[in-house]
């Protein structure tokens, strides 16, 4: 047993502790949750976007009149149906990889590169909760509101929004869990995140297990942190309810 | 209908399990062959030899086989010893780690024999030599290694996660705060991002330098080399494999079969 705990301690301190190796994953750390961060704010503001559209043209699209509005809408809804098709039917990392080495191939910020990616990968999901979170909601919410003297926008954004939100939080946090460990692809295009910091580990010391369950645990600690975030949103946002 | 349908489900899931536990039979049989165990050599023995098919002319694909130097050298000494040798490719950086927990038999790809990498692999004799060169684009500010190591240099190394290049920059370079080192998964990815100005310079085989500048306008290999380095086979510590291994490529040295492969790929200059 103290054999095995020896050896143990010397697989550890040759892994992490010699050559500063447990900088590569303070360093991974900090790059993942930078991408995380912008990629999430970007998806959200997306999402939003493309949700407002998806659902005004589906609930409006039989009573609106032929109008130069009608027209728009009809053309930034099919925007965003390719723009859904595409990114949701192609992976994360060969739009990465498009995104550096095609699309922004003249740019050396790899944050730019990743956050866009990511952003606008995690932006088409975002994007299908909100509207399912707006379809949701009853159509007495809506007339109410605008029998109260509310105009669309409005409507919107103080009665049915809040509401939705309520209702997509838990599919909203499942969806920003699955981009945090998307982030683990970066790697392909030179990011130091998280897992290449593991990466580097593995290919420096020729021992898989401690780098690998190193970077596991990280990840499982952010997300187990994040969910509980969640759940104490949740809380406070059943407090309206009876 | 129903019926029928179940019947062809149970179908498919057995032909499906059949492959599985065939396929388990084979890898144990491999097993065997890692052991040494001269008393039960059969004719159809297989070696699993684990590369980064991403680095010609040692290792590439010519259509769906991996070819090149290493695997043809390989392939003769699997011949001299009556193993059939399978290529399996993988990234570089999990090569050794595929060896040293038996998911290959052997790993060979334009691999240098480092301190690092000798705690956890045993290497056979050097096979080929080869030389570190630096890539850079034509008229970049950089003419020679000298330039990297300059009092205030500031470039972007590219590499590739893992091979000498990568070790030898992050040391020489990235440690004593001269630059910073970009690790891509494939060579090819390390100098597309330097046609793009993406990095200064990559640091690579000389071999796979040659056949990268072929492909890409613009670029350039400079004269100084920026390490020389001895090729060998790697194996998991304490395989018996080692020496069998070890004879044949010494005969096939003695006989000039290696260096007519190396020639073979490799146009003398």
């Amino acid at each position: 047993m103290a054999e095995w705990l020896a050896e143990w301690k010397a697989r550890l301190i040759y892994n992490f502790i010699e050559d500063d190796r447990w900088r590569y994953l303070t360093d991974g750390l900090a790059v993942t949750l930078q991408i995380t961060f912008f990629a999430v704010i970007l998806g959200i503001a997306i999402g939003i976007l493309v949700a407002i559209i998806r659902s005004t043209y589906d609930k409006n699209k039989d009573e609106m009149r032929w109008s130069i509005w009608k027209v728009l809408l009809y053309i930034l809804n099919f925007i965003c149906k390719v723009y859904l098709t595409v990114v949701r039917g192609t992976p994360v990392v060969v739009q990465l990889m498009l995104m550096y080495f095609v699309i922004m191939a003249s740019t050396t910020n790899k944050l730019l590169v990743a956050t866009l990616a990511f952003g606008i990968n995690s932006g088409a999901y975002v994007a299908e909760i909100f509207r399912s979170g707006i379809m949701s909601i009853d159509a007495g919410q809506f007339e109410a509101g605008r029998s109260l003297g509310f105009n669309y926008t409005r409507t919107m954004w103080f009665i049915i929004i809040p509401q939705a939100f309520k209702n997509v939080l838990p599919a909203l946090a499942n969806e920003f869990i699955v981009l945090l460990k998307e982030t683990s692809v970066s790697g392909y295009v030179a990011m130091n995140d998280l897992t290449k910091g593991g990466d580097i580990i593995r290919s420096r010391t020729f021992d898989a297990l401690p780098p690998l369950i190193a970077v596991a645990l990280v990840y499982l600690i952010l997300v187990m942190f994040f969910t509980f975030l969640v759940g104490r949103l949740e809380r406070r946002l059943r407090n309206s309810e009876r | 209908m129903k019926k029928y349908l179940r019947n062809v489900m149970a179908m498919a899931m057995a032909a499906v399990l059949t492959v599985a536990l065939a396929s388990c039979g084979s890898s144990s049989t491999t097993e065997e062959g890692t052991t040494g165990d001269d008393t039960a050599q059969d004719e159809a023995q297989v070696l699993v030899m684990a590369t980064n098919a991403e680095f010609p002319p040692y290792e590439y694909y010519e259509g769906s086989e991996v070819t090149g130097i290493d695997v043809e050298i390989a392939k003769a000494i699997g011949e001299k010893l009556g193993y059939e040798v399978t290529v399996e490719d993988m990234a570089f950086d999990s090569i050794i780690t595929a060896v040293s927990t038996g998911k290959a038999d052997f790993g060979m790809a334009g691999m240098t024999i480092t301190e690092d990498r000798l705690e956890s692999v045993d290497f056979s004799d050097t096979y080929a030599t080869g030389v570190q060169v630096i890539i850079v684009k034509e008229g970049s500010p950089i003419t020679s290694v000298d330039d990297l190591f300059a009092e205030g240099a500031n470039t972007v190394v590219g590499v590739q996660t893992g091979t000498t290049g990568d070790l030898f920059s992050t040391w020489d370079i990235e440690d004593e705060g001269l630059g910073t080192v970009e690790r891509f998964n494939k060579g090819a990815d390390a100098v597309m991002a330097l046609t793009q100005d993406k990095v200064d310079c990559v640091i690579i085989d000389n071999e796979p330098a040659k056949s990268f500048v072929a492909a890409n306008e613009g670029l350039v290999i400079l004269d100084t080399e920026y390490a020389v380095e001895e090729y060998a086979i790697c194996f998991a510590k304490d395989s018996a494999l080692k020496d069998e291994v070890n004879t044949a490529l010494q005969e096939l040295i003695a006989d000039g079969t290696v260096q007519s492969i190396i020639d073979k790929y490799i146009s003398a200059e």
